[in-house]
């Protein structure tokens, strides 16, 4: 119980000192846009495929499990949108990027800690955590929410695309279903949701490589780390928002 | 000057700084010696900051730094350059953006000003035609020039060198301790060097400080530490079985 507390303690601790005042903004900026570039733009391609065939997946799953002459066909694409929206974009997806996001920032920061360039920075009188986390952070919170708008879309495309490969139903049905009962604020939901995903995976991996102690090795284990925190986090805080935000 | 009073730095059970009382003097080449594992590293990290002392005093001239909070401490490291034993060269920028660093984030000079800079602190260590390079493209030794070029590139008033020339070929080593002492006498800097290298000792030692298992043992110059009396700095003086032979012929 007091090595978790103390693990929350030093967490919050890092935290403050990566929102406290930037020393050059301008600087910072910079840093922001290549995190923009390395963390975000370099996702697209793995989001899209995913996004593509899952969201193919599911259509040929939905259209199997409601053969039933007493349902309409429509609630095919019904379902696989409501089920792309309301969780894979945004939970599954950030399952994702924990994983190849979440790594990257812990095994980064890691090996700048074991090779004395975080203490480096120290020494010039930069505030490290702020300089290195901050702009990992601002870039997630404002390009995953894009990231999760790409994956519903080219999800649902990837289940238009299915139907009209196989030809289990019409495509018009499909898109009948998609526009049906539609609610807006599903997508909210969904955005609101990625905005908190981007937090945890960028603040929890930060946190573990910033702390790392030792060498190679431990960045490996500040890695697995990373990815195994972020992702329990992520369910959890799925659970609560879900109930914050639907109920 | 920096001046260090009864400090103490402990790791859980193991003391790894023992009462430590030493000043460094301005404008001076302060050595601290000492085997692997006596405390050196510690020291010098306790000193700059990067390691909090759990008791004593860190002095920077008037001002006692261990107790300044962090935007206090990070206004002085501002006046200090480190040259890190691993170099620790910002692996993602060139050695262009790695001189410019300090620069960028702390002055407002002009772009011109800042590459001038960069390209007078690159050829004060020797380093000419290599600003679009990574560090992964440099030797051990062009590194550690890259280094001291970034720690130079803010004017600093204090110079830190964890082991300057470990790893490096004695001839590079010597370059490296020249560069370092030219400098310090150049800028008036209060320079401190860990080292266990005896050359270095004696090309460019102005103040030596002898550190053993965490306490200081013995302070003195180069001139000094070849007729000292303390037994424990003599068995690391006289290491090698040459300069052994020869103690025992001067004798």
């Amino acid at each position: 119980m007091i090595k978790f507390l103390t693990l929350f303690g030093r967490y919050f601790l890092l935290l403050k000192k990566v929102f406290s005042k930037p020393e050059k903004p301008s600087l910072y900026y910079k840093q922001t846009m290549h995190e923009l570039v390395y963390l975000g733009f370099n996702s697209v391609g793995i989001i899209t495929i995913i996004s593509f065939f899952m969201g193919a997946v599911i259509t040929l799953q939905t259209i199997y499990n409601t053969e039933n002459p007493f349902l309409p066909t429509y609630i095919v694409g019904l379902g696989c949108r409501d089920s792309i929206i309301l969780e894979f974009s945004s939970s599954m997806i950030a399952l994702i990027l924990a994983g190849k996001v979440g790594s990257n920032i812990a095994s980064e920061i890691g090996t700048m800690r074991i090779t004395e360039q975080i203490d480096a920075l120290e020494i010039m009188g930069v505030n490290s955590a702020s300089y290195l986390i901050l702009p990992k952070i601002i870039a997630a919170v404002l390009f995953n929410p894009l990231l999760t708008l790409i994956s519903i879309c080219v999800g649902i495309l990837g289940g238009w695309s299915v139907v009209i490969i196989t030809g289990t139903m019409t495509p018009e049905d499909f898109i009948y279903g998609i526009q049906y009962a539609f609610i807006p604020y599903y997508i909210t939901y969904s955005l609101i949701k990625t905005v908190f995903f981007a937090f945890i995976i960028t603040t929890v991996s930060a946190f573990q490589g910033y702390y790392v102690d030792g060498g190679s090795l431990e960045v490996g284990r500040a890695s697995t780390k990373a990815v195994v925190f972020s992702s329990i986090l992520i369910l959890l805080f799925n659970l609560i928002l879900t109930q914050l935000l639907l109920s | 000057m920096i001046s260090v009073k009864n400090i103490n730095k402990s790791f859980y059970d193991k003391k790894v700084l023992d009462d430590v009382t030493v000043s460094f003097e301005s404008g001076k080449t302060n050595l601290v010696i000492g085997r692997s594992g006596s405390g050196k590293t510690i020291l010098l990290k306790s000193i700059v900051g990067l390691h909090e002392v759990d008791s004593g005093e860190v002095w920077f001239d008037d001002v006692l730094f261990n107790k300044l909070d962090f935007n206090g401490k990070q206004d002085i490291r501002k006046e200090m350059g480190m040259l890190f034993q691993g170099s620790a060269l910002f692996d993602s920028l060139t050695v262009e953006h790695n001189v410019r660093f300090p620069l960028d984030m702390f002055t407002n000079k002009s772009p011109l000003e800042k590459i001038d800079r960069v390209n007078f602190c690159l050829k004060r260590v020797d380093i000419i035609n290599a600003n679009t390079l990574f560090p992964s493209e440099l030797s051990g030794g062009m590194k550690k020039r890259v280094a001291i070029a970034r720690a130079i590139s803010l004017n600093p008033k204090y110079l830190f060198c964890d082991e300057p020339n470990s790893g490096l070929d004695p001839i590079t080593a010597i370059l490296i301790d020249a560069l370092i002492k030219e400098l310090t006498e150049e800028y008036n800097m209060t320079t401190i060097v860990n080292t266990h290298d005896m050359n270095s000792v004696m090309e460019i030692g102005e103040k030596i400080t002898f550190i053993d298992d965490g306490k200081i043992c013995w302070e003195g110059t180069k001139h000094e530490i070849l007729h000292s009396d303390c037994e424990i700095l003599n068995d690391f003086v006289f290491a090698n079985s040459l300069a052994k032979q020869l103690r025992s012929s001067d004798k």
